[in-house]
């Protein structure tokens, strides 16, 4: 699904990311762990361009992304991606939050079908050869009762429906993070990026969230999660990347990892944090 | 006193009964105009402004935009507004030929000006916008230009609200100069009033009593707007 290679990121002389290649599938679960500064929310950050890479590519369902010929916003939208820092938008109510992408690029793709339509129109008006006219079958308004009822169902799943009308000031950690993660669920994304989604949480919240992100992983969504949640990795994971200055040290099994490790930096790493 | 007394009865009768009150409420809906239109114009340029020099160095936006607009704000800052009335007015219309009225030269120019100030508190107020709002939008696959209109100005504008207002003020005090390029004030009223009852002691002290009060109520209003915003940030 997302085919890394010969990836790198410097910022000026500082290398953060030396030569990485590696694919993640379609249903995998992948924990990244690593000491801090080792670039791992630098590696995140690439695999949807958030960062544009400085060598390599980025090639998500056969397309490089990391190319700047293509529109970037068109494949970001499969990809969803949650920080540390929640990031709900300050202005909008918890619905808007929800609402706001999915609406705003059904209105973009509304008005490019209309403005096709009405091209086609005219040129029907002087050319000999007709061509079809495409039917557009949304209105804005569907377009807006189709995202409402999508954004109520999601904040039923979580069970928060009741703050649908009120701004994220008013919300906990934990509720802000779990709105962050369904409003990147409501744009149906193929895979999930996590950059350390508990860090920032009260103790007594992590879990909630976490038992949310459990329920995408039963649910078979693809994810890639950078996590200092060693318990949660090994609970969850199908794949953990141990990441040490700039490269994925070692790559495998939960099991094989948590257990036995073959690197000496990682069982150090592990020594010191379990 | 008697003779105070008798100073207010004389600008009574220039005032009221010889009708000086109409060039004073003029005086007073040109100022209004020239501050509030003058704001909108700022408004509207010192946001474009602001957005070509918060937008990232890879957006390659045309480098000469970026010169023009720094040139734009050091001429507008560099200079006082008296001059830039002057010139406009006296030097720039007629080279180009155009006659236009003096009201709209002083809402153009004032315009012009409060573009340049704006700029400078758009830009420090898009600034202060956590960079992790950009971010989550861009992420949504949400453009750039999306995310600036509906997630960063709107926040941006709430921050400055408080700045903009006393920009505002600071715009309805400048006005005062307008008179330089024949537009009429409340300085131009009360001048008047005051040249022809021979008295300009009364007529200037009503003059700043009325500036007085139209700043206490614009920063009336600004409060009201505040608490308004701050609200709609608590709303259960
Ligand atoms: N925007 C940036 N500019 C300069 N250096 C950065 C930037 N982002 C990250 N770095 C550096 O890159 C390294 C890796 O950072 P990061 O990917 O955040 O690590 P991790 O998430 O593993 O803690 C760190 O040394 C950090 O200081
Ligand atoms: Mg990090």
């Amino acid at each position: 699904m997302i085919d890394v290679r010969n990836l790198t990121k410097n910022y000026g002389q500082l290398e953060v990311l030396k030569d990485i290649t590696t694919t993640i599938h379609e249903g995998e679960k992948i924990a990244i762990i690593g000491p801090s500064g080792s670039g791992k929310s630098t590696f995140l950050r690439c695999l949807n361009c958030m960062e544009d890479p400085t060598g390599g590519s980025i090639i998500f369902n056969g397309v490089d992304i990391s190319d700047f010929s293509v529109d970037i916003n068109v494949h970001r939208r499969h990809m969803g991606m949650v920080f540390q820092q929640f990031n709900l938008f300050n202005n909008k109510t918890v619905l808007d939050n929800i609402m706001l992408a999915p609406i705003t690029i059904a209105m973009q793709n509304l008005r490019k079908q209309q403005f096709k339509r009405f091209i086609n129109k005219i040129r029907n008006l002087v050319a000999i050869e007709k061509r079809p006219l495409d039917e557009i079958t949304t209105t804005p308004a569907q377009i807006r009762q189709a995202a409402r009822e999508n954004a109520m169902n999601l904040l039923k799943r979580i069970g928060l429906e009741d703050k649908a009308t009120v701004y994220p000031s008013t919300l906990s950690g934990g509720q802000k993070q779990r709105i962050a993660i369904i409003r990147a669920l409501a744009m149906n994304p193929k895979v999930m990026l996590f950059d350390e989604p508990t860090s920032s949480l009260d103790p007594e919240m992590v879990g909630e969230v976490l038992d949310l992100i459990k329920k995408l992983v039963e649910d078979g969504m693809t994810m890639v999660i950078v996590t200092h949640e060693m318990g949660f990795a090994r609970e969850v994971a199908t794949r953990v990347f141990f990441m040490d200055e700039g490269i994925i040290l070692e790559d495998d099994t939960p099991e094989r990892i948590f257990t036995s490790p073959q690197n000496p930096r990682t069982k150090n790493f592990l020594a010191k944090v379990l | 006193m008697g003779s105070f007394g008798n100073k207010v009865a004389k600008f009574w009768e220039m005032f009221y009964e010889n009708g000086g009150y109409t060039k004073v409420l003029t005086g007073l809906q040109n100022t209004v105009i020239i501050a509030v239109v003058g704001l909108a114009i700022g408004i509207v340029i010192g946001t474009l402004i602001a957005i070509v020099e918060v937008v990232p160095k890879y957006k390659k936006l045309p480098k000469v935009l970026d010169s023009f607009c720094r040139f734009y704000v050091g001429l507008f800052r560099g200079t006082p507004v008296v001059v830039q009335l002057l010139v406009a007015y006296y030097v720039l219309l007629p080279l180009i030929g155009l006659n236009l009225p003096s009201l709209h030269v002083c809402v153009l120019v004032f315009g012009l000006n409060s573009g340049a100030y704006v700029s400078e508190i758009m830009r420090s107020g898009i600034l202060s916008v956590d960079t992790g709002q950009m971010e989550a939008g861009r992420a949504l696959g949400l453009s750039y230009r999306v995310t600036m209109m509906k997630i960063i100005i709107p926040q941006a504008v709430k921050n400055i609200l408080p700045t903009m207002g006393n920009e505002f003020i600071t715009l309805i005090k400048e006005t005062s100069v307008v008179s330089f390029v024949g537009a009429a004030d409340l300085y131009v009223a009360f001048n008047y009033i005051g040249t022809n009852s021979y008295e300009f002691m009364v007529p200037y002290l009503v003059m700043a009593l009325i500036y007085i009060v139209l700043v206490v109520l614009i920063a009336l209003m600004i409060k009201v707007m505040e608490r308004r915003l701050r609200l709609s940030d608590r709303r259960t």
